[in-house]
This record gives C-alpha cells, sequence and structure tokens, in this order.
C-alpha cells in the first residue's frame, strides 16, 4: 500500500513486464514536431464568442507554421464545458469531411489533445494534425468553475480551492510550518507569477502584487485567499503537429515532443486515510513517464523552464516536489530563496501561469506548451521575458486536486 | 413480567439563543433564559436519529423490533419518517415502524403503542423517538417560548429500567393550538380560554384520574414529571395537585430548552431518570387534545444504563447563537440572496441506491483483507478483491481530523463550510489472509466530509470529532441527508 488511494507500483519496467510479458512501450521522443502555435489574448472576453477565440488561436497557429486550412488532415479538439463534438471547431474553421475528436480529461483536457494527436502522426496515420482547445468561463456567470457532474450528496459544498486548500494545510501541518508562515511562502508564488503575468500582453492580469496584498486579500478557502487562486477566463490556444521528419520542411526552429506522461489513479485518495495530503503520487508517475522516455535523470538541472498548473499557488508548491525538482518538504526553501523567478536558477511560470492567464480549461494545457515553444523558439514577446538558452522545458497540465489527480506532463525540446 | 423503559436517551442542538435577544429584535419583552435551536442542517427526523442512537449506546441494534416516531414537525406531510430515522440508526430492515404526528400529545400516544405492542407481543423491543422543530411566529410569544429537541425510549419487558406500573387516557377535542395544512407557524386561540379549558382542564383530570385509579395520593410519587405550556403555569398545576415544587417536581426547563412540542414530556422524563434511583415512583403526565398519564417505577437495572449524554451532558455542551439574524437564516424565515454557485441538486434513485453508504453509513470491510473504505467499493482498493466486502457500521466510530478548509466559496446557509478529512479509528486484524490485513493493525477508514456544529476559530488539525447525521440540502423540494463530523459534543 502506498499513500494516496493509488495502486502500488514499482517502476513502468516492472508494469510492463506484469501484463504477460509485453515488452516496453516505445518512447514517443523525437517522433513528432509543433511546427506551428496560436493562443488568443486569453481575459474577460465579453466581446468575443467561443467561435471568435477558437478562429484568433487557430489563424495565428496556421500564420505560424505557414498552412493552411487545406493542409489540417485531422483535428483533436479539447473543452470541458464549452462544447460537445468535433463540430464545435468544424464550424467556426469550415473544416471539411475530415476526422475530429472531441477530447475531455477534466482541467487536463487542452494537453490531452496534443497527447492524441502525437500518438495519431507516430503511428503514421496523419502527417498534420491541429490542436484546438478552448473554454468561455465567463459568460456562466457562476464563481468558479461549473459543478458539470457531481454526486448529488458526496459532491456537495465542495470547491476546487477548497480541495487544496485541504492539502495547503495538512502539508503545512506536516513539515511543522505555522500557517501564517506556510502562507508567506504561497505569496511568493504568487507575487512571482504577478510580475511574470503582468510582462506577458495575452495575460489576464496584468498587474504586480506584493506580499502584503496577497496575504492581506479576502480568503477564499483557508489558508488560500484571493490570490492564491488563479481567475476565471475565456481562451483558446491552438497547435500544429507534424512528423519530426517532416518538420524541417515548414520550419527551422520546430520544438520536439521529447516525452508525454500521463497517470490516472482510482482518485479516492480523499477518502483513503492512507493518503497523506502531501504527495502527489499521479503526478510523480506522470512525471517519471515523461522523464523516461526523454531520457531525463536530473530534471532540475537538464530543464531549462517549467510550465506548472498553478490553479492555486500550493499547487504549484506540491508540484514542484512531485516532479523531482525541489526534495520532499523542501520546495518552501526554494520558493523562499527565489529560484524559480525570471532571473533565477529555474524559471517557473514565466508567463505567468495560472495564475495570470487564467483557467479557461481546455485551452490551458495548449497554452501551458505555447510558453515552452515560444521560449524555445527566442520568441517569446518582449525582450524583457525572454529566457536565455532554453534547450529543453516541461509543461504540466492537471486537472482534480490531491487525492485525486489527472496530470499530463510534456516535455518539449529544441530541434536537432 | 415488567414492561416498562429498557433505556432512553436525549439530543439538545448545542445552538442556544438567548430569549433577550430575540427580544432585542422585536423591542418587546424578554421571557429570560434560553433556548435550543436546532443548527441549519437539523431537522425533527435528524435530532430523533441523535436520541436514538443515545438511547442505544451499549445495546445491540438488531434487538430492535419497531419505531416509532412522534413529532408534529416530520420533515413530510406525506412520506414516514420513522423509516429514515431506523436506517440511519442502522436497525434491521424486517421492524414496524409509524410516525405519530398532529398533536402534542404524539410522544406519549406513541409510548403507550410501544407498551401495547411489547404487551402484545408483536416486538419485544420497540423505539419510541419523539423530536419537535415548531415554529412560533417572528415576534411571538411561542417563539421565545419554543425550544428544539429529541428523546428516545426504548421499550421493552427484558431488562427494564423503568417499569410502566398503569397507564390513563382521555381525549378532548379543543382548538387551543393548531396549525393547518398551509401554516408555517403555531396558531392559538386566547389565553384565558385555552389554559383553562384546554391545557389546565385535561391535565388536572389526567393526573388526578391516574391517581384515584391507582389509589395514589401525592405522596406516593417521588417525581411528578408533567407536560405544560410555560413556567407559571407549570408550578400552578405542580401546586394545584398537591406537589411540592422544590423536592417532588421535574424541573421542566424552560430557562434552557424551551418548550420542545411532543419531545417535551419525554425529554422531561428522560431528565428525571437521570436522578432516578431503585424504587422511585414517578408520575409522568402530557398533554395535547386529550390527556396521557402514566406510573412508573424505577428498578436497580438503572444504574446500567447511566452512560448516556441524555439531557444533562447535552445541556452542558453549548453554543451560543451570537444573533437572532441567525435563527432566522437556519430557519429560512428570510430571503437570502441567490451565491454566483450552481446548486446541489436532488436525485432520488442515488439516495436510494446508496442508502447503506450514505443513509446508514456503513464503508465496505475487505473479506479478504481485512481494510475498511467509505464510500463502499465493489473492488478492493488495497487487495483487488471484487464483490468480496461488508458492509460495517462507521457512525459510531471517533475519528479526527486529519486535514480541513474553511471554504468561503461554497454555498451555505451557514459559512462558511467547513469541508473535513477524518481519519475514523479502526480495529486491529479481521481479514482472513494473515499477509494481508488480518492481525494487524487495519488501515483507519477516511471520510471526506463536512463539519457542523463548530466554531471555525477553533478547528485545528487532528483534533477529535464524531460523526452525525444531518440534511445536506432542501434542493427540488427534497431533504437529502448524509453525515456530517462535528467536535465530540462531550463538554
Amino acid at each position: 500500500m502506498i499513500p494516496g488511494g493509488c495502486i502500488p507500483i514499482t517502476g513502468n519496467a516492472d508494469r510492463h513486464e506484469n501484463h504477460r510479458g509485453l515488452k516496453e512501450m516505445e518512447t514517443i521522443k523525437d517522433k513528432v514536431a509543433i511546427i506551428g502555435m496560436g493562443c488568443c489574448k486569453f481575459g474577460e472576453n465579453w466581446d468575443k464568442s467561443v467561435d471568435d477565440m477558437i478562429i484568433d488561436a487557430v489563424y495565428e497557429a496556421y500564420e505560424d507554421a505557414g498552412l493552411a486550412r487545406e493542409d489540417i488532415q485531422a483535428v483533436w479538439v479539447g473543452t470541458a464545458f464549452s462544447g460537445i463534438g468535433g463540430i464545435s471547431v468544424a464550424a467556426p474553421l469550415k473544416l471539411d469531411r475530415i476526422p475530429i475528436t472531441r477530447v475531455e480529461n477534466f482541467c487536463a483536457t487542452g494537453m490531452e489533445t496534443i497527447r492524441n494527436a502525437s500518438y495519431a502522426i507516430a503511428c503514421g496515420a496523419y502527417d498534420i494534425v491541429l490542436c484546438v482547445g478552448f473554454e468561455k468561463l465567463k459568460d456562466t456567470g457562476l464563481a468558479g468553475l461549473p459543478a458539470g457532474y457531481t454526486h448529488p450528496v458526496l459532491g456537495v459544498n465542495v470547491t476546487a480551492p477548497g480541495r487544496w486548500a485541504m492539502g495547503a494545510t495538512r502539508y503545512f501541518q506536516a513539515y511543522g510550518i505555522e500557517p501564517q508562515e506556510g502562507r508567506k511562502t504561497l505569496a511568493r508564488i504568487s507575487v512571482k507569477s504577478h510580475y511574470n503575468g503582468a510582462r506577458h500582453p495575452k495575460a489576464h492580469l496584468r498587474r504586480e502584487v506584493t506580499i502584503e496584498q496577497v496575504l492581506n486579500a479576502p480568503l477564499i478557502a483557508w489558508p488560500l485567499g484571493l490570490f492564491d487562486c488563479c481567475g476565471n477566463t475565456d481562451g483558446a490556444a491552438a497547435a500544429i503537429l507534424t512528423r519530426a521528419d517532416m518538420a524541417k520542411s515548414f520550419r527551422d526552429d520546430y520544438v520536439l515532443i521529447k516525452g508525454i506522461g500521463l497517470a490516472i489513479g482510482p482518485g479516492l485518495g480523499k477518502e483513503d486515510a492512507s493518503y497523506d495530503y502531501i504527495h502527489l503520487p499521479e503526478t510523480e508517475a506522470a512525471a517519471q513517464q515523461a522523464y523516461e522516455q526523454a531520457g531525463i535523470t536530473n530534471p532540475r538541472k537538464e530543464l531549462d523552464i517549467l510550465e506548472l498548473h498553478d490553479c492555486f499557488t500550493i499547487s504549484e508548491l506540491m508540484t514542484l516536489e512531485a516532479i523531482g525538482i525541489c526534495p520532499k518538504g523542501k520546495a518552501k526553501e526554494d520558493i523562499d530563496a527565489g529560484t524559480f523567478t525570471l532571473t533565477g536558477e529555474l524559471p517557473v511560470n514565466a508567463d505567468g501561469g495560472l495564475k495570470s492567464f487564467g483557467h479557461p480549461v481546455g485551452a490551458s494545457g495548449l497554452r501551458e506548451c505555447y510558453e515552452v515553444y515560444k521560449q524555445i523558439q527566442g520568441k517569446a514577446e518582449l525582450p524583457e521575458r525572454q529566457l536565455k538558452d532554453v534547450r529543453l522545458g516541461l509543461s504540466h497540465n492537471q486537472g482534480g486536486h490531491p487525492g485525486s489527480l489527472l496530470p499530463i506532463i510534456t516535455i518539449l525540446g529544441q530541434a536537432g | 413480567m415488567k414492561t416498562g423503559i429498557v433505556s432512553y436517551g436525549a439530543y439538545i442542538p448545542i445552538y442556544r439563543l438567548k430569549r433577550d435577544e430575540i427580544a432585542r429584535a422585536w423591542e418587546r419583552g424578554s421571557m429570560g433564559g434560553e433556548r435550543a435551536v436546532a443548527n441549519y442542517d437539523e431537522d425533527s427526523a435528524t435530532m430523533a436519529v441523535e436520541a436514538v442512537i443515545d438511547c442505544l449506546r451499549d445495546s445491540d441494534r438488531q434487538s430492535v423490533d419497531g419505531l416509532y416516531f412522534a413529532s408534529t414537525t416530520p420533515p413530510y406531510r406525506e412520506k414516514q419518517s420513522a423509516s429514515l430515522i431506523a436506517l440511519a440508526a442502522d436497525l434491521r430492515r424486517q421492524i414496524f415502524t409509524a410516525d405519530f404526528a398532529d398533536s402534542l400529545r404524539a410522544g406519549t400516544v406513541a409510548l403507550r403503542a410501544a407498551l401495547d405492542a411489547v404487551k402484545g407481543g408483536s416486538g419485544k423491543r420497540v423505539m419510541v423517538a419523539a423530536a419537535d422543530c415548531r415554529l412560533g411566529q417572528p415576534q411571538s410569544d411561542y417563539e421565545q417560548n419554543f425550544g428544539d429537541g429529541a428523546a428516545a425510549l426504548l421499550i421493552g419487558d427484558e431488562d427494564v429500567a423503568c417499569e410502566i406500573e398503569g397507564s390513563y387516557s382521555h381525549a378532548d377535542d379543543i382548538l387551543d393550538i393548531w396549525r393547518t395544512e398551509t401554516d408555517t407557524f403555531t396558531q392559538s386561540w386566547e389565553d384565558r380560554f385555552i389554559l383553562s379549558e384546554g391545557y389546565v382542564r385535561n391535565t388536572r383530570e389526567a393526573i388526578s384520574s391516574i391517581m384515584e385509579k391507582y389509589s395514589l395520593t401525592p405522596q406516593d410519587i417521588t417525581r411528578a414529571v408533567f407536560y405544560a405550556p410555560d413556567p407559571r403555569r407549570h408550578s400552578e398545576m405542580a401546586r394545584a395537585m398537591g406537589f411540592d415544587p422544590k423536592t417532588q417536581v421535574q424541573e421542566p426547563m424552560f430557562a434552557t430548552v424551551g418548550n420542545t412540542g411532543a419531545a417535551f414530556a419525554l425529554m422531561m422524563l428522560v431528565a428525571a431518570l437521570e436522578e432516578a434511583r431503585a424504587g422511585d415512583r414517578i408520575l409522568f403526565a402530557n398533554y395535547g387534545d386529550g390527556g396521557d398519564a402514566f406510573i412508573l417505577r424505577v428498578t436497580e437495572e438503572i444504574e446500567k444504563i447511566r452512560e448516556r449524554r441524555g439531557i444533562k451532558r447535552h445541556l452542558a455542551s453549548r453554543m451560543t447563537l451570537p444573533n437572532y439574524e441567525k435563527y432566522l437564516r437556519f430557519r429560512r424565515l428570510i430571503p437570502i440572496q441567490a451565491q454566483a454557485r450552481e446548486q446541489a441538486n436532488a436525485f432520488p434513485p442515488v439516495a436510494w441506491r446508496e442508502r447503506e453508504q450514505l443513509i446508514s453509513f456503513h464503508g465496505s470491510r475487505c473479506k479478504r483483507c481485512g481494510q475498511t473504505f467509505h464510500p463502499m467499493q465493489r473492488v478492493c482498493i488495497y487487495c483487488g478483491a471484487k464483490d468480496e466486502y461488508e458492509g460495517v457500521r462507521l457512525s459510531d466510530r471517533q475519528g479526527t481530523l486529519y486535514t480541513y478548509t474553511v471554504d468561503n466559496l461554497a454555498l451555505s446557509s451557514d459559512p462558511p463550510t467547513i469541508v473535513s478529512k477524518v481519519h475514523l479509528e479502526e480495529g486491529v486484524g479481521g481479514g482472513e489472509n494473515e499477509k494481508v490485513g488480518g492481525g494487524k493493525e487495519n488501515q483507519n477508514v477516511g471520510v471526506y466530509c463536512l463539519m457542523t456544529d463548530r466554531d471555525p476559530e477553533k478547528v485545528k488539525p487532528d483534533m477529535p470529532v464524531e460523526m452525525t447525521f444531518r440534511k445536506m440540502h432542501d434542493s427540488g423540494g427534497m431533504h437529502t441527508y448524509y453525515w456530517k463530523c462535528r467536535p465530540p459534543r462531550e463538554p
């Protein structure tokens, strides 16, 4: 039994052997390239419909790749609440008689489009595939995400910030961190992300904040305050994928997919008393998969940029430990020391993350890849945001909450 | 063979509202003292569950053959509550259940019916649970006078702690207090009439008739326990019937709880039993559309059922409701702003299908590895066994608060919402397979739930908690019930 309501696994190799001697899964490394990406302005897009945002993101990707609508052979589209079926993108984009699949995997829906499209390319089914993710949250008038399907009794009165806050409460207790001191560390994450977001023209929230402002903001779900939570936002993002051996015919600075990890467990950690609320076992497994495929053995040294799914500041902190960047219980030290700022040792959420971009569910996973893609190409919009020598980056997209996570991790690397 | 009370239990909600505070809101006189107020997630059915569980503290729940629920405020006008209470108290399926409603005398009518059932042989042990949560019209005397609470008496013919030696009843029809099918608040006719021709005439008749029937004088009675609508009428009745208020009359709890309607007389009887000694003779009388009276004799068995929260310990465990407005909110007497969150929905098929885990609060104990899980799992998360499990009751286990949040975003009639992960204690062993669980200390049982009856400022990781049956929401015109955790009600 291991913590987290997860079935014990002792590494990928064992698991594959267990399944009737099936051999090791082939790695996705260097088989698929991203040759174009697009991202609309995220925000309270009162004047834009879902279709408008899809068109903005996809046409930017067409232009970036030097492609047109007619070149697209298949589409994977991701949205959690704002549309159903493939027609949701075929209609605005006038795609005609091609395979289009809508995927949904909670808040990891966006990156799920890239994962599915990558395997379709890798198996040789298609040469050029479009990935689109979008969400229109502001039209609902709701505070927070729509509930979707929740159990009419067991799911009553649970909110996303509440579920992550329970992780923060136990994390502080487990490591003997006074709650006010822990909140200060979380505030540093928020201050860093707001600083970065203020420098990204497509971010929703573009304002720097101080630690005091973060600590004094209204409490949403103790110990998380307003600035520990990402915004409710509208947005869309897109990517165009091709075979790695074809990528050079489109551009020299294409970006290669080095590894993709997705790990989903029973999700019963919130009920299972053996779950400790300080580990994220699914994220650990997803990172392990992605690192193995990419051949990464020392992620802290080898990775140049991290885009982490910071729906709440505590998620960024716990994920840093789950993906092996910080030892268990030590993320606080690095955060307090400024390791993850724009000028730090390993920048995290250089674009401002969900904290600044909000979380239009289906779009977030693609937006998390968009930043790493642009940084690797050296094409961050403003020079002050551009990081030096970015060769290898990690994008992390996740649904759920501690004890019940759906994390996807994609490693992107420079061509050649 | 003796027939009578085998066990007793009671429940008083944790919240008390000072009558001065009600008086302040309406700029009128205060009756003084305080009244018990059911929390926003309580109703007569949930309070009855508390009293029944208190009553069955050291009894085998399988031994109960019937449950009678008495209340003038059952949650449904059409749909039984006794069946819900029996399910939540984890009584067995093959029992007879009934609701006794509409009259303040419902509690003693149910008691008499239970007595008849045991004497008639249709059941060995029959539970009587009485609870009320009546609403006095805002600004009225009743609003100050009423209180919320519950009592439970287990009637049987073995291990009798208080024999019921005799009973008397009469019926009377009078419009003194009432609620029509559309009334929210208790209505009444003018005081002079309803007291003299209603309460006083009927109660005197019941008491004097039973005393005469069994050739008793006031000196034969150790303790007189009887209903009254208010403190003045209570002491007047005591004097009129020849009882010494200081030594013979059971204190009626007007200053601490208030008039709890159909549960009131039974709650006073529980309070009397808490103090009673073997050999004591108790006169017990109730009013409402007639009168009921009983003569009781306490036995040696009474000493074996002292471990109850009953009246005394529930009274001592209290929180002050800070203001009258909160009372209005709890009872949904003022419209409130709709929150920008999706409302919870009620789905009767889900509640029905999952009644074992939601209402009886069973977890699944894996027969192979011995581990228990809630909600119930067909495939064991620990050892993978499929469909090898049995339901085990978790509602009576002590627990600790593993982690929590104080959520201001969640919808609630009493924000903030405390969302909790509780670890309920688990015994040792239980599994057939020695290697996976049997003989070893098992994992505690985790429960993801809300916390109620709490002061948000005092919630801390690792604090002790216990489970309580509550209402989750009223959406769709239906009541949805489940269990919550709370700090233990022990003072």
